[in-house]
């Protein structure tokens, strides 16, 4: 489904990725760990086609396409969604309004009939109550006055309504408190299906006893260092990430 | 200044036609004041950024007779309407106990007694087209509230320009007094099927008595050749509260000064607008809030989006003088340009003479948030509709504030069909 090939990527100035590779395949959870600066976030804003991060080497295949060619928003029609580590705030546009326009968009790509208001709205309705969102928020402005769970909890609502091929959470658990983080684990959770990947982007391993990988890969100075199982995560949890520094030194 | 505008013909028409010679006298003083004054130029302070040029290409008339028109309809919204087309009163709904209308086309001689009164009071006109507004002033609608009246249904002035309108100017007065502890909705709302050059040119007094609230929405929505310039006058008594609504789409050119006097301690202002030029129109707000009491609050809030090549002008002035301790006055004026060549000149202006006091102002330019726009485009969603809904929201979020859903469901439309240059841009909205 996703195959990274030696990627380097630079923001403004700065090169972040040195050089990293990944594949995912259809059924598949990845997660990515790593310490601060390691390059996590860069990943998943290249992968989304964010202006600013710019491609300076390597390759990006996505279901046999080259991802590197679509614009952001061809990207996200193709599948490829991203869930934000800081979701922005969109004051005077609903919830509503830009979760329509976003799945009519999205459905229309996949060569799918646009959804009534009526079904949207009922639609819309179950999967707020999936994420323990009240359902006055989908009359509220996007992401306005949102606390950081709600926010993240919104980016869940949308990837459940979108039913992206490729998910991609960027530190999706910073912020969240346990109920929360629960909540959004078993929304991820309910995503899991033998035709989808998952890239699950995290600091700290807390997140992966909800959500359980398939595979762990440590992500430091821009490249991909160490590959493993579950069991990966734990170690890290235990050393902290000093030890994967000794050894790439 | 001699005659500029080509008006005094008009002037000298109108007089020809009255009898009333305290009326003749006003206006008479006022044509004095107008053609004394020099004619505004780019060295002139209060127009600096608004060239009065495209009055000068028109030989202004008064309407005889008035065209026909409908002007503003809300969906399911009862209401008191009084419409007038070309500066003219040609439908009146009945009016609502503790209401009086007097007209100064048709008053009584008693009227004619009271409107010398309270137009005598009125401003003598430091601002030019307000004077101008008084010279030629053929009609006056005074709407009086009697005290502890509180008016379910809300009040509207619809006013029309009509297909017959080129070349008119329509100077018309409106004089509202609310009385002590009286509460009303007065909706104020401009339009225009005229396809060629018109000068409406509206002045609004208003007196808001002792603890009494008033909201308030002046819209100015003609479009096309129109040349708006008019002034809206507050007066705020003790403890009273105005709520203040304004909106102007673009036109040829339009200029409203606004200013809001804190007579009475206790008072509360909410002013807030919005302006949409494009094309290569012209829209200019200039407000003025005058604390001259203490404990006196208000806040205002413009904000608007200039595109294409169009320019808008925002001048907010906070004035709190020397005896208006625990003033508190915010002021924030925020605009969008969606074209390089659009053009906005704003300038906050805060004159302090009391040391107890708080306050605010702010104003910022922009363009489109690019982090917002990514946010939109990870969505799927393309640039052109995402545009389209992020200046629809910049402007909603204003009009969220309203008390009224029938005002909201007037302008949301037309906000989003604004902002989008085919419809389905905006299928999303609304």
């Amino acid at each position: 489904m996703l195959n990274i090939n030696d990627l380097h990527a630079r923001v403004e100035d700065t090169a972040i990725l040195h050089g990293l590779n990944l594949e995912v395949k259809p059924g598949e959870v990845h997660a990515i760990m790593g310490p601060n600066g390691a390059g996590k976030s860069t990943l998943g804003n290249v992968l989304a086609g964010r202006p600013g991060y710019e491609v300076t080497g390597g390759s990006v295949t996505y279901k046999g396409n080259d991802l590197l060619e679509l614009e952001a928003e061809e990207r996200a029609r193709a599948g490829v969604f991203l869930a934000f580590q800081y979701p922005v705030e969109i004051p005077g546009v609903s919830n509503m309004e830009f979760l329509k326009a976003s799945v009519d968009t999205i459905r229309t790509a996949r060569g799918e009939d646009v959804m009534s208001s009526m079904d949207f709205i009922k639609l819309a309705r179950e999967k707020c109550k999936a994420v323990d969102l009240p359902q006055d928020f989908l009359k509220r402005g996007v992401n306005e006055g949102f606390s950081g769970g709600e926010k993240k909890r919104n980016e869940l609502l949308q990837m459940m309504l979108l039913e992206p091929s490729l998910c991609i959470l960027d530190e999706t658990d910073s912020g969240l408190d346990i109920d929360a983080l629960q909540v959004v684990a078993r929304g991820v959770n309910a995503l899991r299906s033998p035709d989808r990947g998952i890239i699950v982007v995290t600091h700290y391993q807390r997140l992966l006893d909800y959500i359980v990988p398939d595979y762990v890969h440590v992500l430091a100075k821009g490249r991909i260092v160490k590959s493993g199982g579950r069991e990966l995560a734990l170690e890290l949890e235990k050393h902290g990430y000093s030890w994967i520094d000794e050894e790439v030194a | 200044m001699s005659d500029p505008m080509q008006a005094e013909q008009a002037h000298q028409g109108l007089q020809a036609q009255s009898d009333w010679g305290w009326l003749k006298d006003w206006r008479a003083s006022a044509w004095s004041q107008f053609a004394a004054t020099p004619w505004p130029t780019r060295k002139t302070e209060a127009w600096k950024y608004t060239p009065l040029k495209s009055m000068l290409d028109t030989e202004w008339s008064l309407a005889e007779q008035p065209g026909t028109g409908t002007g503003t309809v809300f969906e399911s919204w009862d209401r008191t309407v009084i419409t007038l087309v070309d500066g003219k009163v040609v439908d009146h709904d009945a009016l609502p106990e503790g209401v009086t209308v007097r007209l100064l086309s048709k008053a009584t001689p008693e009227q004619r007694a009271q409107f010398e009164g309270r137009l005598a009071k009125t401003l003598a006109g430091d601002q030019l087209f307000t004077t101008f507004n008084q010279a030629l002033l053929a009609e006056a609608v005074w709407i009086e509230v009697a005290p502890e009246t509180v008016l379910e249904k809300p009040l509207h002035i619809n006013q029309v320009l009509s297909s017959n309108a080129r070349g008119r100017a329509v100077p018309v007065r409106l004089l509202l007094d609310l009385g002590t502890r009286s509460q009303m909705t007065l909706v104020e709302t401009f339009t225009s099927e005229s396809d060629g050059p018109v000068f409406i040119n509206p002045v609004t007094e208003i007196d808001v008595g002792d603890s009494a609230k008033l909201t308030h929405y002046h819209l100015l929505l003609e479009t096309g050749d129109v040349r708006h310039l008019g002034s809206v006058q507050a007066v705020l008594r003790a403890h009273s509260q105005m709520n203040s609504f304004h909106m102007a789409l673009g036109g040829v050119l339009k200029r409203k000064d606004i200013v809001v006097r804190h007579c009475g301690s206790g008072a509360h202002l909410q002013l807030n607008g919005v302006y949409l030029p494009r094309g290569k129109e012209h829209v200019d707000y200039h407000t003025t809030l005058e604390h001259e009491v203490p404990h006196g609050t208000s806040n205002e809030v413009f904000r608007g989006i200039i595109g294409d090549e169009a320019k808008a002008v925002f001048n907010g002035r906070i004035h709190i003088h020397k005896d208006a301790q625990k003033t508190l006055a915010e002021l924030s004026n925020k605009n969008l340009l969606t074209s390089h060549k659009a053009e906005i000149n704003t300038k906050p202006e805060l004159e302090i003479y009391a040391d107890d006091v708080k306050c605010a102002h702010g104003a910022t330019v922009a363009q489109l948030d690019k982090g917002s726009m990514f946010y939109f485009l990870s969505r799927g969603i393309s640039r052109q509709e995402a545009e389209v809904m992020m200046s629809f929201g910049f402007i909603n979020e204003l009009l969220e504030t309203l008390d009224d859903e029938p005002v909201k469901q007037l302008l949301r439309p037309m906000l989003a069909s604004l902002f989008a240059k085919e419809d389905e841009l905006a299928r999303h909205l609304v």
